[in-house]
């Protein structure tokens, strides 16, 4: 299990928060994408966030625009997860879709601490720091099935790919 | 129990029955994106096929920066434009056309009992006329249009019961404002709303419109209204396909019945910087600003434009203000060009802009500057939105804009009525 320490938000982390409109055009480069990530909230984040850490967050996370990038720039930022009290739907998706693992966990928000070091194991579905550990529903497995191919489209190429395969023999 | 339209919608499009909570495939009979569809383009080349399933199914419309404000804008749309006529897509909308959401209604694509998904948070607007519509990330979007596949979770349903008869003042975007208000952003998180009601079913189908659009403020999947005289009226003649309306089971089985009664309602405002953070306009009324915008998919349409100019027919806009008008499409613009309506703004002191998103999403025409404020007919007032996040927005209708750009400070429209 990766550690990583806690980036503890609010209720209502919007999209555009999240990865500003006026870059959804311009930018295509995941790292680029990365570097503007939470600016408007935070604007250390992208500064200090390292491998594995975590944004620990209340409800609604990503809330607002469809914008996948606000799923991307938070994987390429070097998230490992997000746990939230709940997500906004298409964010949930997109993170998905993106690779990145999202958690549904009030109880963990409520009793875990900014900067606080912790540990997910995701098929178990736990979350522990040094003192407590925390336990959510593990993702069903056709999403566990996206995220370990690394997101939506790596899964569908995958698949496409054995389709053909087997139309072939 | 009964079926919510839903669970109607999606048991018959996976072929087997299915309620809340359930997860299904399904194969959507319209596939709408916009200028993201370059970045679209790029995940669905990363797929390794040469065409895409079924070009007839996809709707482009270019919309977000248009005409292109950069070099980079300019790129983007070139690479749409080559990939639409390599792979044949009939359903392109160049940057003439207008907001992607108005010109798949206009266009005849919206229609009773289709499955619409769309690569925008706002595509909920379709289900003004009947249809299941619901935003989904670029990433779907490509391998929908590699494989027509995508799975979709079965919401809950949440029935809004809208009574009362609307007050002088009152639009439907004071409507929403107030159900965002007093229910919460995620309040539809995950789930879908159905519009009833005696006065959801006397709003023109420009009002109903506006609800569904922000239905997706509520974090909705998908808004529905059931489809009527009204919408069969406006689909003749204009839509794309033979469709058949799905009604839910009188007696569906909802998660929660919610009954407003709007017949004392003040206009509403949404203050900074979240959408339901919602009063009646004597709680900010006198609040200055620079900047007013009417227009955008919530609130660009003839019937806002028409409530816009009458306003402010033969007066003019205060001298402390930036007023920007941008119609939803190129029909809208027409309309209003042909009524008088651009001609009586313009002479207001009103900047008319093509249609398109123009600011709302802070990417070109009207962004703010550090300490400004605007007050917008948009959906969203999210800090950073417009610009920047040293900015504030307030939400409206386009009445109350109207009436505010008049005294260069929020104002009550029944004031000018």
């Amino acid at each position: 299990m990766k550690k990583g320490r806690v980036w503890r938000y609010g209720d209502s982390v919007n999209t555009d928060v999240i990865f500003p409109g006026k870059y959804t055009y311009s930018i295509q480069e995941p790292k680029e994408m990365a570097a503007h990530a939470l600016e408007d909230l935070d604007p250390q984040f992208s500064k200090k966030v390292r491998p594995g850490d975590v944004i620990v967050a209340g409800s609604n996370f990503g809330c607002g625009s469809s914008r996948e990038q606000a799923a991307t720039c938070l994987k390429y930022a070097g998230l490992q997860a997000v746990i939230a009290k709940s997500f906004a739907r298409i964010f949930f998706r997109n993170a998905i879709n993106q690779g990145l693992p999202v958690i549904q966990s009030p109880q963990a928000v409520e009793n875990i601490a900014n900067g606080e070091e912790i540990a997910i194991d995701f098929t178990r579905g736990k979350i522990k720091t040094k003192t407590k550990s925390f336990n959510f529903e593990p993702l069903p497995d056709y999403i566990l099935k996206i995220l370990e191919a690394g997101g939506l489209i790596a899964y569908v190429k995958k698949k496409l790919k054995n389709t053909n395969r087997s139309r072939t023999k | 129990m009964g079926k919510t339209f839903t669970e109607k919608i999606l048991s018959l499009k996976a072929g087997r029955d299915v309620k809340a909570g359930d997860i299904v495939t399904v194969s959507p009979d319209y596939i709408l994106s916009h200028d993201n569809s370059a970045a679209i383009i790029q995940e669905f080349k990363k797929l390794g096929l040469a065409k895409m399933r079924w070009p007839q199914k996809v709707v482009i419309v270019l919309d977000h920066v248009v005409p292109a404000s950069s070099e980079k804008y300019a790129l983007n749309h070139k690479i749409i434009r080559q990939f639409v006529a390599a792979q044949k897509i009939k359903n392109f909308f160049d940057i003439s056309r207008g907001i992607c959401h108005q010109v798949f209604f206009e266009e005849g694509f919206a229609l009773p009992g289709k499955l619409i998904l769309g690569a925008d948070s706002h595509t909920t607007l379709a289900g003004a006329l009947g249809a299941f519509a619901a935003g989904i990330g670029r990433s779907e979007v490509a391998a929908l249009w590699a494989t027509d596949e995508i799975w979709l979770k079965v919401p809950p349903t949440i029935k809004i019961e809208i009574e009362g008869k609307i007050p002088d003042g009152v639009y439907a975007k004071d409507i929403i404002l107030h159900i965002i208000g007093q229910e919460g952003a995620d309040r539809a998180n995950y789930r879908s709303v159905e519009f009833w009601g005696k006065t959801a079913k006397e709003m023109s189908l420009s009002s109903r419109l506006v609800l569904a659009n922000m239905a997706a403020e509520m974090g909705a999947k998908n808004a529905f209204f059931a489809p009527d005289n009204k919408t069969e009226q406006w689909l003749s003649g204009r839509a794309r396909s033979d469709f058949q309306p799905i009604i839910p089971d009188p007696e569906a089985d909802y998660e929660d019945i919610l009954r407003y009664d709007i017949s004392q309602l003040d206009p509403q405002v949404a203050c900074p910087h979240r959408v339901d953070n919602v009063c009646p306009i004597s709680e900010v009324e006198g609040l200055k600003f620079d900047q007013a915008v009417i227009g955008t998919c919530t609130n660009g349409r003839a019937e806002d434009l028409e409530v816009a100019a009458k306003l402010l027919k033969g007066k003019n806009i205060h001298p402390g203000v930036r007023v920007i008008i941008i119609p939803a499409s190129c029909l809208v613009y027409l309309q209003a060009l042909q009524a008088g309506w651009l001609e009586d703004l313009s002479k207001a002191g009103c900047l008319i802009l093509n249609p398109g998103c123009g600011p709302c999403l802070g990417a070109h025409e009207g962004v703010l500057a550090p300490g400004e404020v605007a007050l917008s007919t948009a959906n969203r007032n999210f800090r950073g939105r417009m610009g920047s996040r040293e900015a504030e927005i307030y939400l409206a209708s386009p009445a109350t804009v109207a009436a505010s750009s008049l005294e260069g400070k929020i104002t009550d429209p029944r004031k000018y009525l």
